[in-house]
């Protein structure tokens, strides 16, 4: 077991675990905070898809020695207030969520997207997004809700 | 069947010497990881057999990029973000950041490093087709010194590489003086991200009054290491464009290269590709 200590959401966070546990099970089990999901479990599907440093990573790839120091935001961490963030708000009105299994990890997606792009060509969108599948949209409802979300100007 | 995380151990020394310490000491070796997107795949999937990791991440002494006249040394710790970010690699040696930008997905580009890419062996890799187009050299590290060679030359045969066990890749180096070649690369797979190739070839090459004079050609998934495909140049060295150099280049990449039906293709496919991929570079010359 290791002493681990990084940032959750704002949040320090101190917790004992083994070195190669995924970080993505540090969050549901040792945190419960279980809005990243285990899809594949290798890195493709992008379900549990958080930021860390400001950089999207596949959590379920990350061994948490890795995350020490760390800043992480999950989704829980996206809205801060009890109201949802403007890319949840646009995603919820143009229909870019379904079942809301890779729905984390596209909001992630597109908040690490718009940081880098403020107003990303649908070229962009899909090359940022291409590591999240979904198996309900068809994405397109998916990227129009990006460009929404682009057009509200949500890049910080 | 998943892992017993507990029977596994990690550290990450926080430098370059503490780490390769650690590779010298330990008689039952340590493996490296660096950004976890092949060895966190395996551990995910109950199939680590490695039980003694040692953390490369986010080291600075291998996170690096050094630019100098002749060439740019890229530390093996570099991510394909951080290749695809440097301006000097996007704008003089694209072939490599086209190449970044296909492997994996932006989330797997944000960890995986140009170092693991290379050292894990794959010949399907995305990163080596352009570093054997460039002809790169590497830099291996350990507690007895360090020594650099031909990148062509560091694969010896399935997933198996001239590295010592108490050796680490400190870094890639890449010539600058390209002036006058025309690029090429293409990666054939199921779609561009997140996929693994089914073929790629990546080539530079310049001519002379019609002729070529340099050629450089990298390929994957053709053998089972990524390959220069050194007969094929051969055929065109001198040789001008012509419909008879270019069967007679086919056919010297069909003798060369080993494809293989797997999950992802046929040995037929493969060749026949590769074989139309070289074409369609050399009608650009």
């Amino acid at each position: 077991m290791t002493q681990i200590h990084f940032t959750v959401n704002g949040e320090s966070k101190a917790l004992e675990a083994p070195p190669m546990k995924r970080l993505l099970d540090v969050l549901r089990e040792d945190l419960h905070l279980t809005g990243a999901k285990e899809g594949c479990g290798e890195g493709e599907c992008g379900s549990c898809s958080v930021l860390m440093n400001g950089d999207l990573v596949n959590s379920c790839l990350v061994p948490i020695l890795q995350a020490e120091g760390a800043q992480i935001t999950t989704i829980e961490g996206v809205a801060i207030t009890e109201q949802l963030h403007p890319i949840q708000q646009c995603f919820l009105e143009n229909g870019g969520a379904q079942c809301g299994i890779c729905t984390p990890g596209m909001i992630l997606a597109t908040h690490h997207l718009l940081k880098k792009y403020k107003d990303p060509s649908l070229l962009q969108i899909q090359e940022g997004l291409s590591g999240n599948l979904c198996r309900c949209t068809g994405y397109i409802r998916i990227f129009n809700a990006v460009q929404a979300a682009a057009l509200a100007g949500v890049a910080e | 069947m998943r892992s017993n995380i507990t029977q596994y151990e990690l550290v990450a020394p926080k430098s370059l010497d503490a780490i390769l310490q650690i590779l010298a000491d330990s008689p039952d070796r340590y493996t490296p990881i660096a950004g976890g997107t092949e060895l966190m795949v395996a551990l995910g999937a109950g199939r680590l057999q490695q039980k003694k990791l040692i953390s490369l991440w986010n080291l600075g002494e291998l996170r690096f990029f050094e630019v100098t006249p002749d060439a740019v040394h890229i530390g093996a710790g570099a991510t394909f973000t951080d290749i695809r970010n440097h301006p000097v690699i996007t704008s003089e040696l694209s072939l490599l950041s086209q190449a970044a930008s296909w492997t994996g997905s932006i989330a797997n580009q944000n960890r995986g490093t140009l170092g693991g890419n290379i050292v894990n062996g794959s010949p399907a890799a995305d990163s080596p087709p352009a570093l054997l187009a460039y002809d790169a050299t590497v830099t291996l590290v350990s507690t007895r010194g360090s020594r650099t060679i031909p990148y062509r030359s560091f694969h010896l045969s399935y997933k198996k590489t001239v590295l010592a066990p108490d050796e680490l890749l400190h870094s890639i180096t890449l010539p600058r003086n390209l002036i006058g070649y025309k690029t090429y690369i293409r990666k054939v797979g199921t779609r561009n991200a997140q996929a693994i190739s089914k073929v790629a070839i990546a080539a530079i090459a310049r001519t002379k009054h019609g002729a070529i004079e340099s050629i450089r050609i990298g390929a994957a998934s053709l053998r089972e290491t990524p390959a220069r495909l050194i007969a094929t140049e051969q055929s065109l060295l001198n040789q001008t464009v012509t419909p008879a150099t270019i069967a007679a280049a086919r056919s010297a990449l069909l003798s060369e290269t080993l494809p293989i039906d797997d999950i992802r293709s046929t040995a037929k496919y493969r060749a026949a590709v590769a074989a139309n991929l070289l074409e369609e570079f050399l009608h650009t010359l």
